[in-house]
């Protein structure tokens, strides 16, 4: 390990010292899969940069503004700032019951002047930053205690059933993948993971009469697409139908058919990647996969290297999360698990998604920018 | 390491640990997705490539232009003439459909109801796709709407094509019309051009007979549309195949003039040319105007024409069978002189009536005519002659002689509806009727009453035939496009040269010398004189109590109920080349007007020369070149 660096971590660096300390490869990666999404935005609407594509890369840009300012701030500061974000986002998503928004059929945000907040998409970042606040202050022995298991659980459990209720199915699934995975990172006991797997394993039956219709017809859908083949098995079909008939080296930039002829149902959002695998065929696809896996492997990098518990969990939370969203949305387009409202990460457009996953890269990056400070295990971070 | 502290150290192992889980299960997913990708892309790309060009792509019939009919002359009979329509293309109408039908309608007479209609078919289609607002329009009326397209959002000036029948009413009968395509019309015909929305095919007459070789076949446009079915861009196209010109034997100047001399009397003419079959006009009357058919028959118009006494849809020349009265006197004749009946000297004495039985069989002529031969009794249709000739000679060979002079059977001219009429005899009796032949039934058979029926078409093959002695079949198409259709030579006919010339000298009798029953109106310039046979055809039954207390006079009588006029004649008298027949429904006496025609008729056609003018069919060299027009 370098000590000259160490040595230097040893009293805080300055701004100047932090800018040079981001991973600016990193940042030229994640440019690169974005520049994917754009290139595909502009395809979809005929060529054009509206209505999409520039609004897309404007997002783009306030994001990685955000991401650097994430970064330079001390990753203590975050970590005193966990728990009152938290309690906001909570707030936030029992107030959208009351005052939400109805979009896609589904009470989601709320107005806060001209900006629309997302408090579901607040709640992935929050749920990461206190999930691994806690999970700092606990030992390995701890985490498996049932009265210390309690306070982790409530914290997952609570956002998702409000999330769930809103409805939103996705984003429940990724907020209980996201803090399930960081219990299992800090070492939660073997005896809780197996008999748990195994029990939500046996109540899908029991969970499948709480869900609404629409859910119902999804999964119903995705079983037999063919018994509605113009109604919402439409979209399993054309998006199989759009990335099928990519081929090996897809149809070419512009080309596509299925979806700049519209046959492709949302596809300037959850269903971009069809539209790509169109165009650029099996050999651009697996390349947009081999660059999230780059992501993904930059992620945990990050947090193996960082120094202090709540910096890798946040880092690791960050990457799950990451990974979650492309992972539902991969399964999703390619037909192999029901349609649920999750976009791709960075190619995918819409804003609340840039800014979370911006905002989580910036956390990312502050993991890395800070990977020195050590925390003692009983520290509340700075306020 | 010391800079952990020891806590942290077992906290950072199991991270690790776990981590690496993580990222093997990570690796694990993304496999997944990379092999999703092989097995749609690598693997299934050919079902879904064929899927994808599916949903892209369109195949658009192009409508094929419909074959002109022309006359032996070159006449267009039946062409396409351009119809200039306005279109709404619903989603360019900047306020709405309705405001764009209101502005168009403030221009044109556009109904109430019609804007209705149009709004219906607006909602009815998808707001890119085009609908008809107006069709069929004046140069003018276009003309202004081209004025005021600056106002009028969404509405296209347009020109398509439609059919036109340039002589309207003159060849209805001949030519047809066409129309919608009916539901009928597709159970038979799975020609993809019938589906195509204001597809027309021929619904009568040539139109109809020979609609599969004039409607040509569809060309194909490939576009790509969108999911939403609009079309983005024409891919390639494949010119329609044009219909075929259809050339008629009519020539469009006797069919005028015919047509100008029936009038509005419900009759019927054919002309023929006795060497060749060759119908040179064929009119029944009245007739109607065949362009209505094609922009839409309103329901009066429809009512109008279904329910005239004088039936105007009915072709009279070729579905109207009538007792050919006293013309058929002629077959009768001639069979007699083959049957060895009517040698030279052979004579009947007619008294007024011929007794058969218990029963009286009444002459025209209530003081009867006298000693008459052959020539006397054709001259002067007299019934008692044929009567006794009949009553000697037995139903056999009158019925055989009709059949040879072409009656009792269809002559296969080229139309639609086309009735047998019939020539009745033993065997026709006893299969009809189950009962056996009765002497008395042969006498009401040899003045073309009782059981005997033929067409006016029918009429005049058999005098074509008396005429030439050859056994011509009418016919009305010379070509389709450059091909020339087969023409058998026509067989002798099973007549004697004296029997032939026998009923020829009788007919020249009947008509140029003093008594004879249309010596009034015959030809008097020499060379063009004809020859013919006078009928006049009983439509209702007299009985023998009316006989007793004078037959009612015709005009006394209701017009259904009087007798039907007819007229068969030939010219010239010597070489004949032109046959005629005419019929006037109920026009009561053999002398009607209309049937006197004839002499016009006849005297037009030779001195026109139908049969000698050059012709305008296209030349035979091009039969294997690419028909139709280009």
């Amino acid at each position: 390990m370098n000590t000259t660096l160490y040595v230097a971590a040893r009293r805080p660096l300055t701004y100047s010292e932090k800018l040079l300390e981001i991973n600016w490869g990193f940042l030229l990666l994640i440019t690169i899969i974005a520049c994917a999404g754009f290139a595909m935005l502009y395809s979809i609407a005929g060529s054009s940069f509206s209505p999409w594509a520039g609004a897309q890369i404007l997002r783009f840009i306030i994001g990685l503004g955000i991401l650097v300012v994430v970064a330079l701030v001390d990753i203590r500061v975050w970590m005193g700032l966990a728990y009152p974000a938290y309690a906001i986002a909570l707030l936030l998503l029992v107030a959208v019951e009351s005052v939400g928004h109805v979009g896609m059929g589904a009470q989601r945000w709320i107005a806060l002047g001209p900006l629309q907040i997302q408090p579901s998409e607040m709640m992935k970042i929050t749920l990461v930053l206190a999930l691994a606040r806690y999970l700092h202050g606990s030992t390995v022995e701890d985490i498996s205690k049932p009265l210390k298991l309690i306070v982790p659980l409530a914290m997952i459990a609570i956002p998702a059933a409000l999330v769930l209720h809103q409805p939103n199915l996705g984003t429940a699934t990724i907020l209980v993948l996201d803090g399930c995975s960081l219990l299992f990172l800090a070492g939660l006991s073997w005896w809780w993971i197996l008999p748990t797997v195994g029990g939500v394993a046996a109540a899908v039956p029991v969970v499948w009469q709480f869900l609404h219709d629409y859910q119902k017809q999804r999964v119903l859908t995705f079983l037999h697409p063919q018994d509605d083949a113009l109604g919402a098995g439409w979209n399993i079909t054309q998006a199989k139908i759009a990335i099928g008939s990519g081929g090996f080296a897809g149809k070419g930039f512009l080309e596509g058919t299925q979806s700049r002829l519209n046959f492709l149902p949302e596809k300037q959002t959850d269903f971009i990647v069809t539209a790509f695998a169109e165009e650029f065929g099996f050999l651009g696809t697996v390349g947009l996969l081999v660059l999230f896996g780059t992501v993904i492997f930059y992620g945990i990098r990050i947090a193996m290297a960082s120094r202090s518990q709540f910096g890798r969990l946040v880092a690791m939370g960050v990457t799950l999360n990451f990974f979650f969203y492309i992972m539902i949305n991969g399964l999703m387009v390619m037909g192999l698990i029901p349609v649920v409202g999750i976009p791709m990460p960075l190619v995918s457009y819409g804003g609340s998604a840039m800014l979370t996953v911006m905002f989580g890269f910036g956390l990312l990056m502050s993991v890395h920018v800070h990977r020195q400070v050590e925390i003692p295990q009983r520290s509340s971070g700075i306020i | 390491m010391p800079l952990f502290d020891r806590k942290d150290k077992s906290r950072y192992a199991t991270f690790s640990r776990r981590t690496l889980l993580a990222a093997g299960g990570m690796t694990g997913v993304f496999a997944v997705l990379a092999g999703r990708l092989y097995q749609l892309q690598i693997l299934d790309f050919d079902e879904f490539m064929t899927q994808a060009e599916d949903n892209r792509i369109n195949e658009r019939l192009i409508t094929p232009a419909r074959g002109r009919i022309i006359d032996r002359f070159g006449v267009e009979l039946a062409n396409d003439r351009r119809n200039y329509r306005v279109l709404l293309v619903p989603e360019q109408a900047a306020d709405g459909a309705k405001a764009s039908i209101q502005a168009v309608a403030r221009l044109l007479p556009i109904g109430e109801h019609q804007q209705e209609k149009i709004l219906h078919d607006v909602a009815e289609n998808k707001p890119f796709a085009p609908v008809v607002v107006a069709e069929n329009l004046s140069w003018d009326d276009f003309s202004r709407i081209n004025l005021h397209l600056p106002y009028l959002s969404g509405i296209i000036p347009d020109v398509g094509e439609t059919r036109a029948y340039p002589f309207g009413e003159e060849f209805a009968h001949v030519l047809g019309y066409v129309a919608s395509v009916s539901a009928d019309d597709m159970k038979n015909d799975n020609d993809p051009l019938l589906s195509l929305p204001g597809f027309r095919i021929g619904k009568r007459g040539i139109e109809k007979a020979f609609d599969e070789q004039i409607r040509g076949a569809p060309g194909i446009s490939r576009v790509e549309v969108n999911a939403h079915g609009r079309v983005i861009r024409e891919l390639s196209r494949e010119a329609a195949t044009p219909g075929k010109d259809i050339y008629l034997t009519i020539d469009r100047e006797l069919q005028h003039f015919v047509s100008e001399r029936l009038g509005t009397e419900s009759a019927a003419c054919v002309v023929m040319d006795t060497e060749t079959g060759d119908v040179l006009a064929l009119e029944s009357s009245p007739g109607f105007d065949p362009n209505l058919f094609n922009v839409g028959i309103s329901s009066a118009e429809w009512h109008e024409l279904t329910t005239n006494d004088h039936s105007p849809l009915m072709n009279k020349a070729l579905s109207g069978a009538y007792p050919p009265g006293s013309t058929f006197k002629t077959a009768v004749a001639a069979a007699a002189v083959d049957a060895g009946i009517a040698v030279p000297g052979y004579t009947v004495f007619c008294s007024g009536s011929l007794t058969l039985g218990n029963h009286d069989f009444h002459c025209w002529k209530r003081g009867g005519h006298g000693t008459l031969d052959l020539r006397g009794g054709i001259k002067n249709s007299c019934d008692v002659f044929f009567y006794e000739t009949a009553r000697r000679m037995g139903i056999d060979k009158i019925e055989a002689a009709a059949h040879a002079l072409g009656l009792g059977a269809k002559t296969g001219i080229e139309l639609p509806g086309e009735r047998s009429g019939s020539i009745p005899g033993r065997q026709w009796k006893l299969h009809r009727y189950g009962v056996p032949w009765q002497q008395g039934e042969t006498l009401v058979t040899a003045i073309g009453q009782g059981y005997v029926l033929a067409t006016p078409l029918q009429l005049c093959t058999m005098t074509a035939r008396i005429a030439s002695g050859k056994a011509v079949s009418p016919r009305l198409v010379h070509s389709i496009g450059a091909q020339r259709q087969p023409i058998a030579p026509a067989a002798p006919l099973p007549f004697s040269a004296d029997a032939l010339a026998a009923v020829r000298d009788g007919m020249n009798a009947t008509a140029n010398e003093p008594g004879g029953t249309a010596y009034a109106w015959r030809i008097t310039e020499p060379g063009f004189e004809m020859a013919g046979k006078t009928g006049t055809a009983q439509v209702r039954v007299i009985t023998r109590e009316e006989r007793a207390h004078g037959v009612a006079k015709n005009e006394s009588l209701p017009w259904k109920l009087r007798d039907h006029a007819l007229y068969i004649a030939f010219a010239p008298v010597e070489n004949p080349r032109y046959a005629c027949a005419i019929i006037v429904e109920h026009g009561a006496v053999a002398a009607h007007p209309q049937v006197q025609m004839t002499r016009d008729i006849l005297l037009f056609a030779q001195k026109r020369d139908v049969a000698h003018r050059t012709t305008a069919y296209p030349s035979t060299s091009a039969d294997n070149r690419a028909t139709g027009r280009g």
